[in-house]
């Protein structure tokens, strides 16, 4: 029976139906998804880990005792990952393993636009690269035989809308997980220089036979067609390119690295405009390049950044459009995304916001804080830059003779992730600076994940809660405070507390997330006799407050539909014109 | 049979990834071959949301291209304006007349519009907009505005009207089975 299955939710069913034992992973969009199902399936063990290396680090044990294991990110999770990934590459494995790595084209949904497919020539492994739900699902098995018939680790590669969009999936016999022998094979898995150059031999010659089977595999295929245009291409731009010119001669491939060099020479040399149609990097069209094959349309006329569609492809051939159409209607309000209505982040922001200190920011939903009208963030490097990167500005404040402190804002679950380390540095090297953790249970812009803060497991158990206060205080913060920043008044004073008081101070806000916990209280309500139209309490950019024209000045108004009932506006009314939060 | 392209259209949180489900669903029950496609991850976060439903014998891209949409589906009004672009000419709109601010509107950064929903008409002539919220509040949960608007496109699309009820019916849980079937049935009578 067919089903209408995201690119993530096929993987994780045909990683439960391909024999898979171990699972494990860091949110991260496009690819939250994957784990999510492995764990609502049932099927398979699997576990979120507090980041990508330390996900990747679990698999490659999983794979060293035997059982066919996952690993699963968003591309920058990767650069987390690719230490463990650098020197695995060498041992390779012993039951099949797959990374599977979301790439987000276009920037959705990320910081920025790296291209995965540079860490499969980097590291020398194989990749496979799904077009559709059901090829996501195939590959799966494909990638865990590739894996165990070269003794290599396989990356499996999405992109958000190979990853997102959802198409019909046959699904496959199933395959009993079996758990292979665990085995002490020093050679093969401790690299040592010694050890490690000669696995280096064998990598190069992996290599060598993986170009070999690349010529072979029904993975890549060519569909020949008419022969006036000949395209390469793979992933979702094969859909877009096949949409774009039905009848023209294409190579598809499904392994893109290595490269069928034979394959590809024979098909370019058939069609009279040979062209490549890759997102993001030219990684395709320089190794084509470099083997001396002439590339007609590629690069020169398909950008290096955002996403490749059928029409982007119709004009990089060279068709005009005959009527371009309507173009988008651009005096709109921008409707960007903001804290959602109740949200812990949104009282600690109004504060910096009127405090104008400088915020070195983290990634999550209080990435959000440096979008105007708060405007409270400066910087927003990667995960855990928060505390470092504060770290080193106030190294050079004080050298510099700037007495103003900075604040790093980061998360719970960032802060599992790499702040901590931030913080250890911090503490360790005399540093000056004030550590806000919005601790809010859970991995918000993911979609609210589990994580070591949280009390629970990926698959639903109660677990151990790291507390972050008693950890801070472990690794020898003499400051540590738990403040309410719903309480607008008392949080500021904590953090001018933290402000004044000279070398580190760890603040950590502990109110769950509203999304994820759906809390809610009395929704606010506005006294119109009161209200004076100052907008002071706009300033909480909440998506529940409006204005509304009333004779002759306009006065606040509350969506009681969306209201939550922080209060942070009604704190911030200067007229007692709101009601009170309870 | 030609692709059939439905973008729709609305605020992070009004439900247009479920409206998508529905329709991707009943095009599968309906037999025919189906792609649906949209960004999240922000989305709950009271953004813009777009998502794509391509209905066909065999549908290869998942991305609805500008000027290729047979419905455009707008939950809210400002939605609808802006991604007017995407509707085909002679391409069919319906709409939700109401507004949720956008934070810029809420933080006095931006006005919403006042004429939208003439700009909407000087642009589709015949671009028809209704309340679906007090539809949806009729049926007994103002959340339904979702089954609303996919009932009120119902009899454009290439699908049974009896398919998408059974769909809805077999995707709600407890009383939300009631309320989005009547919320379909309110939607479908407008």
């Amino acid at each position: 029976m067919k089903k209408i299955i995201s690119g993530n939710e096929a993987i994780a069913l045909s990683f439960g139906d391909s024999g898979g034992v171990f699972a494990s992973g860091y949110p991260g969009t496009p690819s939250t998804e994957v784990l999510e199902e492995v764990g609502r399936l049932g099927v398979v063990y699997c576990e979120w880990a507090p980041n990508e290396k330390v996900g990747l680090e679990a698999a490659i044990g999983a794979s060293i005792a035997g059982g066919r294991a996952l690993a699963t990110m968003k591309h920058v999770g990767v650069n987390v990952a690719a230490d463990a990934l650098m020197s695995f590459t060498y041992t390779g494995v012993n039951a099949g393993l797959i990374l599977m790595v979301s790439d987000d084209p276009g920037q959705h949904s990320s910081q920025n636009e790296q291209d995965s497919r540079n860490y499969a020539k980097f590291a020398k492994v194989p990749m496979l690269d799904p077009a559709d739900s059901q090829e996501a699902y195939d590959f799966v098995r494909a990638g865990f035989e590739l894996s165990e018939l070269f003794d290599t680790p396989v990356m499996l590669r999405t992109t958000t809308r190979t990853a997102h969009a959802k198409g019909c999936v046959e699904q496959r016999e199933k395959i009993e997980p079996q758990v292979g022998e665990w085995i002490k094979d020093v050679p093969k898995n401790v690299m040592l220089p010694n050890f490690g150059k000669i696995k280096h031999v064998q990598v190069e010659a992996r290599l060598l036979k993986l170009k070999e089977y690349a010529e072979t595999t029904p993975l890549n295929r060519v569909e020949m067609g008419d022969t006036a245009l000949g395209i390469l291409t793979s992933g979702v731009s094969y859909q877009h390119a096949k949409e774009a010119y039905p009848n023209a001669s294409i190579l598809k491939l499904g392994l893109v690295h290595p490269l069928p060099e034979k394959m590809i020479r024979e098909f370019a040399g058939k069609v009279e405009r040979f062209m490549i149609v890759e997102e993001m990097d030219a990684i395709f069209e320089e190794q084509i390049r470099a083997m001396g094959i002439r590339v007609d349309i590629g690069k020169n006329k398909i950008s290096y950044c955002l996403e490749v569609d059928a029409g982007i492809i119709r004009a990089a051939a060279g068709e005009v459009a005959p009527d371009p159409g309507m173009a988008p209607i651009g005096d709109l309000p921008q409707r960007p995304p903001t804290f959602c209505p109740g949200c812990a982040h949104r009282g600690l922001f109004s504060i910096l916001s009127k405090l104008k200190v400088f915020v070195a920011g983290d990634i999550g939903c209080y990435t959000l804080g440096a979008l105007p009208p708060m405007s409270a963030m400066h910087t927003c490097i990667c995960m855990g830059a928060s505390i470092s990167s504060a770290h080193g500005m106030a190294k050079v404040n004080a050298v510099a003779g700037r007495t103003e402190k900075p604040v790093a804002v980061l998360g719970d679950s960032t802060f599992f992730h790499s702040g901590m380390t931030g913080l250890v540095n911090l503490i360790y090297n005399d540093g000056n600076a004030l550590v806000i953790v919005m601790d809010n249970r859970t991995t918000g812009m993911t979609g609210g994940q589990e994580n070591p803060g949280s009390g629970n497991v990926l698959q639903g158990g109660a677990a151990k809660q790291v507390d972050i206060a008693a950890m801070a205080r472990v690794m020898g913060a003499e400051h540590v405070v738990e403040i309410n920043s719903y309480n607008l008044q008392e949080a500021e004073a904590a953090i001018k507390k933290g402000l004044e008081t000279p070398g580190p101070y760890v603040l950590v806000d502990k109110n769950p997330c509203i999304l994820r916990y759906r809390v809610k209280q009395p929704i606010v309500t506005v006294d119109p006799d009161k209200c004076t139209g100052c907008r002071a309490c706009l300033k909480a950019a909440c998506v529940a407050l409006g204005l509304e024209s009333a004779g002759d000045k306009p006065k606040v108004t509350v969506n009681p539909n969306i209201c939550n009932g922080c209060g942070v506006c009604s704190q911030l009314c200067k007229f007692d014109a709101m009601s009170e939060a309870q | 049979m030609q692709i059939f392209n439905i973008v729709i259209a609305g605020v992070g949180g009004q439900g247009v990834l479920m409206a998508s489900k529905v329709l991707a669903e009943s095009a599968l029950a309906n037999g025919l071959d189906v792609k649906q496609n949209e960004v999240h991850g922000m989305a709950q976060r009271g953004g813009s949301v777009i998502s794509f439903v391509r209905i066909g014998k065999q549908v290869l891209s998942p991305a609805v291209l500008p000027n290729c949409a047979d419905i455009l589906i707008s939950f809210e009004p400002l939605a609808a304006l802006r991604y007017l672009h995407y509707l085909k000419p002679g391409g069919i709109l319906v709409y939700n007349t109401v507004t949720i601010n956008p934070s810029t509107v809420a933080s006095g950064l931006a006005t919403y519009p006042p004429d939208v929903e003439a700009r909407i008409a000087g642009a589709c002539g015949s671009a028809r907009g209704f309340d679906a919220l007090s539809i949806a509040q009729n049926a007994g949960d103002a959340r339904a505005v979702n089954m609303v608007m996919v009932g009120s496109v119902m009899k454009y699309l290439p699908l049974d009207r009896q398919v998408i009820e059974e769909v809805v019916r077999s995707l709600s849980k407890g009383k939300g089975v009631e309320v989005n079937l009547s919320a379909l049935q309110g939607g479908a009578a407008v």
